[in-house]
């Protein structure tokens, strides 16, 4: 059972970052915790369309957020997103090692053409 | 300058990798279909693994088998080419996961002097793309958090 919602949270954590908006939105409050006025804002939207993104991510795990007084100050909710993060990463990391290794190929295949050309 | 590499997951059973190659896609696109040219870059030296074979039939209906050094025994990865359009496209199954595995549609863009490819993998289910994931565990973690999303 945990493992199921520990895989319903990803699941729900990789949909909110299919979204441009709310990936600005984790990475502005990578820099620094914000309101959601704040947010909205910078993002120029309306109050009501950034507190559905905002309650997006804050489903997904990805944002907490804390109301003092009449302000929602929201921060980034670190540990599910490294989660999501990591694996992407080593993906990424995989095809990246790859391709930089297809690069050399391609300029010994390039190489070769142009020595050929010159016979 | 290396080029970057971008992974995005488009859905919840979709993974999209682009890049750009400073080369025409009739090159790129021979050093993803011979298999000379391809078993030097697939298994990158970084990786430590050996590739021990590597036999492609690149024709529609082809198939291929990579074996790689794994203990305790050597581990193989195969499938079939659907669809093989010289220097524009080229789709793949990858079968050594039975009916969990993807298709791989490889897109070349000749731009001239460079290629934009965009590999695009389509797991069956959404479950497939997690059980999938877990082969990525044995992998070393460098990470600048979110750059890699944040990149797409």
């Amino acid at each position: 059972m945990v493992q199921f919602q520990r895989t319903a949270q990803l699941d729900a954590a990789f949909a909110a970052l299919a979204d441009a908006t709310r990936r600005g939105v984790l990475e502005q409050l990578g820099r620094t915790d914000a309101s959601i006025t704040d947010l909205a804002e910078r993002f120029d939207m309306t109050l009501t369309g950034m507190k559905k993104h905002v309650g997006v991510l804050e489903d997904a795990g990805l944002v907490a957020t804390a109301k003092v007084g009449r302000v929602r100050t929201c921060r980034l909710g670190p540990r599910q997103l490294d989660e999501v993060t990591a694996w992407i990463n080593r993906y990424r990391q995989m095809w990246s090692a790859r391709f930089d290794e297809l690069d050399h190929v391609i300029e010994d295949m390039k190489q070769k053409e142009k020595e050929r050309a010159q016979r | 300058m290396k080029n970057e590499t971008r992974v995005e997951r488009k859905s919840e059973r979709e993974i999209v990798i682009t890049r750009t190659f400073n080369a025409s896609a009739r090159i790129v696109f021979e050093a993803w279909t011979k298999a000379e040219l391809f078993r030097r870059w697939w298994v990158p030296k970084s990786s430590g693994i050996t590739l021990l074979s590597c036999e492609m039939d690149v024709r529609r209906g082809g198939s291929y088998r990579f074996v790689f050094e794994h203990a305790p025994e050597p581990m193989a990865f195969f499938g079939r080419y659907l669809e093989v359009s010289p220097y524009s496209r080229l789709v793949w199954t990858n079968d050594e996961s039975g009916d969990a595995g993807q298709i791989s549609t490889l897109t070349l863009e000749d731009h001239g002097d460079t290629t934009r490819i965009v590999l695009h993998e389509l797991y069956p289910s959404a479950e497939a793309l997690e059980a999938a994931k877990g082969s990525y565990d044995g992998m070393p973690e460098s990470f600048g958090q979110l750059d890699a999303l944040l990149a797409g």
